[in-house]
């Protein structure tokens, strides 16, 4: 049996990926003490909404230090749409709010035009293709499954920016513009999209995820 | 723009999934949960529940059906019909909806699109526009199924409700739900052309058509189907075939993943 944890601070998505690693028989903890965190297999920080709420929740709980110290042993590590951007050392979403720094980098607003200077619609809602930056190796990753082109579903209205481009794991093309779609660096995994909401995609991810070595 | 979303609409009353015209005059077609996995299974890009009737014993069995879909169906589930509070939301949300589809209740007290989009996140908070033609000209929104006038100019309540915080709209026409003869293009457009947030066209989709000139002539950004999928007229995969063959970008299914 695979285990994995959850990160529980109240996020808005925890109970779909509680349920999509239901479906694929995963032993499952909801880790909402330091030391629930700290015991962990592998570890999943969800996270929808605000960057602000999201990272409250997290310091009301005393989980920042927890997860961050976990980040460190090297075991798996994924985290969610905000759950990816908190990984991050900062995002502008309402204000300046520091993330856990745990990749360098930055979380800015989606342009509000694509390459041509026409508007477009914002949040990114909706399916959209994983593409390859320069260099980028799924191997290993939990992207291992997933062959380029994938179709995967995301709804936000920030985007992470890594400062160093090894850590751009996957992009989607809006409208001309490349979005950060995944990050790793080392164990650490992130997804701006949703696999929980991605269909069988997803789950292959998920999936992926749950047999990595802890 | 991004991918074309092609929605499951299934609108349900008590345990079952019923298809009504213009809103009213319904038939039942069956179990609402089998007809979503089965539309997850072909490939539908998002499931829309809306709760047609919303008395407090079918409010149990709408969200008997959400849980049970939530289980089995791993694409976003919106559902709507009869949310009042943040509570209401709330409960749904945990009962295994992504987002929530709010009519009646924003007409009547505005700021509830603000608290429920504070709350969970604007992706969260869909606002349906029931909008049918004034004789005047332009479009006034309905609550209540469309059987209550709200004296609201529906583009000037898209355009408020976008600025109050909705993340989506899910725009149908009264006079064309259940009709087949095709959406209503000029409403769909100047909402879509008047809003920057995404604009779900809904009602009147009788043929393959229908869904091209909702795309292209009214910007819409998704759109819901639903007598032609309960009918078997038209499936998932003939309608991602045919909008491809038209050029309109719409997500590409692999294959072998389909049935993990």
């Amino acid at each position: 049996m695979k285990r994995v944890s959850i990160v529980d601070f109240g996020a808005g998505n925890l109970l779909s990926v509680l349920r999509a690693f239901k479906h694929l028989d995963a032993v499952i903890d909801l880790a909402s003490t330091p030391e629930a965190v700290e015991r962990s297999d592998r570890l999943v920080l969800p996270g929808v909404g605000a960057f602000g709420a999201c990272i409250e929740g997290l310091e009301e709980r005393g989980l920042v230090e927890p997860v961050k110290s976990f980040a460190a042993t090297g075991r798996p590590f994924l985290g969610i749409c905000v759950g990816m951007q908190m990984l991050f050392e900062q995002s502008e979403e309402f204000g300046n709010h520091a993330g856990l720094g745990l990749i360098p980098g930055r979380v800015e607003r989606i342009p509000p035009t694509g390459a041509g200077g026409r508007p477009h619609k914002v949040p990114h809602i909706g399916w959209n293709a994983l593409h390859k930056p320069p260099g980028a190796d799924w191997q290993g990753t939990p992207l291992e499954p997933l062959p380029e082109m994938t179709s995967v579903y995301f709804v936000h209205s920030f985007a992470a920016r890594p400062a160093n481009p090894s850590h751009r794991l996957a992009e989607c093309d809006y409208n001309g513009v490349a979005l950060l779609a995944a990050t790793q660096r080392d164990n650490i995994c992130g997804c701006q999209f949703h696999p929980e909401k991605s269909g069988a995609a997803g789950l292959s991810l998920l999936a992926r995820f749950l047999e990595l070595a802890a | 723009m991004s991918n074309l979303r092609l929605i499951a609409r299934l609108d349900v009353k008590g345990q079952h999934l019923i298809k009504g015209i213009q809103l009213e005059g319904v038939r039942k077609v069956g179990d609402p949960h089998d007809f979503a996995v089965r539309y997850y299974q072909e490939g539908a890009d998002e499931i829309l529940y809306m709760d047609a009737v919303a008395s407090l014993y079918d409010r149990d069995m709408l969200l008997k059906i959400v849980e049970r879909t939530a289980q089995d169906v791993f694409i976003p589930i919106t559902v709507g019909g009869g949310i009042r509070s943040l509570d209401d939301a709330l409960t749904l949300l945990r009962a295994g909806a992504d987002k929530v589809a709010v009519n009646s209740a924003a007409t009547l007290n505005p700021g509830l699109i603000g608290e429920i989009a504070g709350k969970f996140g604007s992706q969260c908070m869909v606002l349906q526009i029931d909008a049918k033609q004034k004789p005047t000209g332009g479009w006034e929104a309905y609550r209540d199924c469309g059987r209550e006038h709200t004296g609201l100019d529906a583009v000037a309540w898209a355009i408020e409700g976008a600025r109050l915080g909705a993340g989506e709209i899910l725009l149908t026409s009264v006079d064309r739900e259940g009709t087949r003869r095709g959406f209503d293009i000029d409403l769909i457009r100047t909402i879509s052309d008047a809003v920057s947030i995404p604009v779900i066209a809904s009602g009147g989709m009788g043929k393959i058509e229908h869904l091209f000139d909702a795309v292209l002539t009214a910007h819409a950004d998704a759109v819901a189907m639903a007598h032609v999928l309960h009918y078997n007229q038209l499936s998932l995969s003939d309608v991602r075939k045919a909008a491809q063959t038209q050029g309109l970008s719409v997500r590409t299914l692999a294959q072998e993943m389909i049935l993990v």
